[in-house]
């Protein structure tokens, strides 16, 4: 017969005994040890979106519903671009009517309830698009907050979602504060901009810039010195959304002004 | 159809994808938590601190905190897209998630529970489980009773002096181990919601120590409220078996036994009302004083839109005028219930101000959301997300008090 005192003895030694082993796996990790083989080829993705070369055609998003699979129909969207005039008065007027999908049929502003408002040319002091997509951030809220794990980042960079372990419970939706992220129709289960990584990793564009034909968006590899993107990024004056929440966006601004949401 | 699409009107700039995602369930997420934590509260003030003019209500409201337990999973599982999955928080919980923790801070408070119910009520069931032994010929429900009472006791029969002690001493314990666990689980809930650095509203650090405080108010309302109801049905059964069962307390003892822990229960709601409405208008104040970039739509938010919610139902009808009501002298019974009432709906309020409020603007700062709750479903999720869902969510804890109260009754020591 056992005495309690030796079996908590031994039961301590044996789950002692498994830990090691097991820290080993801490130890040497794999996916580190492959990261310091490939020493400086490693890839990080980023963007880069040229505002002053937006001419706000919406084809980005047009191509982006279609390769990505998102109903064309659905009011949500993986990209989407934004309209902005700043008034004479100091006002600034903003809309992005069905995600700009079939660019900006009318002049007038969409203010909500299907209700538009009309801004007189003469009224305008400036205007401008600013086309928006997810900013694979280098800190992730909505990575942080995901309760299963189902939301990761790949080592390059880009935020994926994993389609069969999401719950849906919107977590991640609330957590990111650019407004990136949504319920898929299909599938209900949170849905994002993952810059095309189908394509991305296969040598391909994405298809968002594919379909700009200003060479407003650009995608590139910020760890690729010679990369003409990262060349932009680095000796250019650029800019990212909403610094202050201590994300880390990757989506890089040319002609950021203080009125981008 | 979009997720959310349903009972979302946008006003001004919103971003595309921008939706009301979460919905009545999640209101009713932290009220009942709030209510469980509240009512375990208010037990452990009896069974930890000896608040002896609790005992009557002590036992009531561990048996009612067990009973809104699982209903506070409920409104999760009606608002996730995946409900199937939802097991996977237990199975591969992602730690840095603040619901992550729910698996383990609701299944650790849930066995604190159910054993100090089972010391509270282990003389109970080996009794009964005895009677039952003994009866000559069993029916069917005697043979049942028989049987779920015995396994009840789980073979533990003796009920000695020493033994009943030793359960006292259990009982304790667990309730002092208790209060802190059910703190830490409506204080993660206010967490999930303080945490969140992408809405403004939301992201405060007080928010738990707020949560936790309304949760109390509002599952000491709910005891006193279901206390009056449950005794006011005893009284009416009262009056009709004295004719027959001269030695059963008459309807008079009962009235009085009733106004009197209804008093005394009603000042320690008044303390932590004190507390929850202190902490959540230095909260505005603050907001206000420090006016950050988030303060323009915030006080549009709060002063015009949500104006009536916010300060006429939340502070008036929920605070102010139940406070008066039980600060006036003489309490009443019918006083009581409409305070209690009251405060409930002000802490209900305070939740829907905080997840539909938080939600009401955009983050890009320069447009509105606005919800409007399905009342008719036409669908099920506007079913699940709506009137009817939430007061399904209401309606099952007062369902599985009524089921425990068959195998722990709340009013032994009177039947």
């Amino acid at each position: 017969m056992i005495s309690r005192r030796s079996f908590c003895k031994k039961s301590l030694l044996i789950a002692g005994g498994l830990a090691i082993p097991l820290s080993a796996l801490e130890l040497f990790d794999p996916k580190r040890l492959l990261a310091e083989k490939k020493d400086g080829k490693a890839v990080r993705w980023v963007f880069l979106v040229d505002t002053h070369k937006c001419v706000g055609c919406g084809f980005c998003v047009k191509s982006c519903k279609i390769e990505n699979e998102i109903p064309y129909d659905a009011n949500v969207t993986r990209t989407w671009v934004e309209r902005y005039l700043v008034t004479k008065d100091g006002k600034t007027h903003i809309d992005s009517p069905k995600g700009a999908r079939d660019g900006f049929e009318t002049e007038q502003i969409e203010i909500g309830h299907g209700k538009f408002e009309e801004v007189g040319n003469e009224q305008i002091d400036k205007a401008f698009f600013v086309p928006k997509l997810c900013n694979q951030c280098d800190n992730p809220p909505c990575v942080q907050v995901c309760p299963v794990g189902a939301t990761y980042q790949t080592e390059d960079g880009v935020v994926l979602v994993d389609r069969k372990w999401c719950i849906g419970c919107g977590y991640c939706i609330m957590g990111c504060p650019y407004g990136v992220r949504f319920f898929h129709p299909v599938h209900h289960v949170a849905e994002k901009c993952n810059f095309c990584y189908h394509r991305i990793s296969q040598g391909m564009q994405t298809a968002c810039v594919d379909a700009c034909a200003f060479g407003a968006r650009r995608i590139g590899n910020i760890k690729d010195p010679d990369d003409p993107v990262t060349r932009i990024i680095m000796t250019e004056r650029v800019n990212v959304l909403k610094e202050e929440y201590g994300t880390k966006p990757q989506v890089f601004y040319l002609g950021l002004t203080k009125e981008v949401r | 159809m979009v997720h959310g699409e349903a009972w979302t009107l946008k006003e001004f700039f919103t971003y595309p994808n921008e939706y009301i995602y979460w919905t009545i369930q999640i209101v009713m997420y932290p009220f009942m938590t709030g209510l469980v934590a509240g009512a375990f509260v208010l037990s452990s003030l009896y069974h930890v601190f000896g608040v002896k003019k609790l005992k009557d209500i002590a036992r009531f409201s561990l048996v009612f905190s067990f009973a809104l337990l699982p209903v506070a999973m409920l409104p999760l599982m009606l608002h996730l897209q995946q409900p199937l999955r939802g097991i996977e928080v237990m199975l591969t919980p992602h730690f840095t998630s603040a619901i992550a923790a729910f698996g383990i801070v609701f299944t650790t408070y849930g066995m604190i529970v159910a054993s100090e119910l089972w010391f509270v009520y282990r003389k109970h069931f080996v009794e009964t489980a005895l009677l039952l032994r003994e009866l000559p010929d069993k029916s069917a429900v005697d043979r049942f009773r028989h049987l779920l009472f015995s396994a009840l006791t789980l073979g533990a029969m003796d009920i000695g002096e020493e033994a009943l002690s030793a359960d006292e001493r259990a009982v304790k314990k667990l309730a002092g181990a208790g209060i802190p666990v059910a703190c830490f689980l409506h204080g993660y809930a206010g967490f999930i919601f303080g945490s969140v650095k992408a809405n403004a509203l939301w992201m405060t650090p007080l928010m738990p120590v707020i949560f936790i405080c309304s949760a109390v108010v509002s599952g000491i309302a709910l005891c006193i409220l279901t206390y009056i109801v449950t005794m006011e049905i005893r009284k009416w059964l009262a009056a009709r078996k004295k004719q027959h069962y001269p030695e059963l307390p008459s309807p008079a003892e009962l009235k009085s036994a009733e106004l009197q822990v209804v008093t005394m229960t009603g000042r320690y709601l008044l303390m932590f009302m004190v507390a929850a409405i202190t902490l959540e208008l230095l909260d505005l104040v603050f907001r206000g004083y420090t006016a950050v970039k988030s303060w323009d739509i915030l006080r549009s938010v709060i002063y015009e839109r949500d104006f009536v919610n916010i300060f006429v139902i939340q502070y008036g009808l929920g605070n102010l005028v139940p406070f008066i009501i039980f600060l006036m002298p003489r309490l009443t019974i019918r006083r009581a219930v409409l305070g209690t009432a009251l405060v409930l709906l002000g802490v209900f309020m305070m939740r829907w101000n905080v997840v539909i409020g938080g939600q009401a603007f955009s983050s890009s700062f320069s447009g509105f959301m606005h919800y409007t709750l399905p009342i008719l479903p036409n669908s099920l999720e506007t079913f699940k997300e709506g009137l009817l869902g939430a007061l399904t969510v209401a309606l099952v804890p007062f369902g599985l008090f009524w089921l425990l109260n068959k195998v722990m009754p709340v009013f032994k020591e009177t039947h």
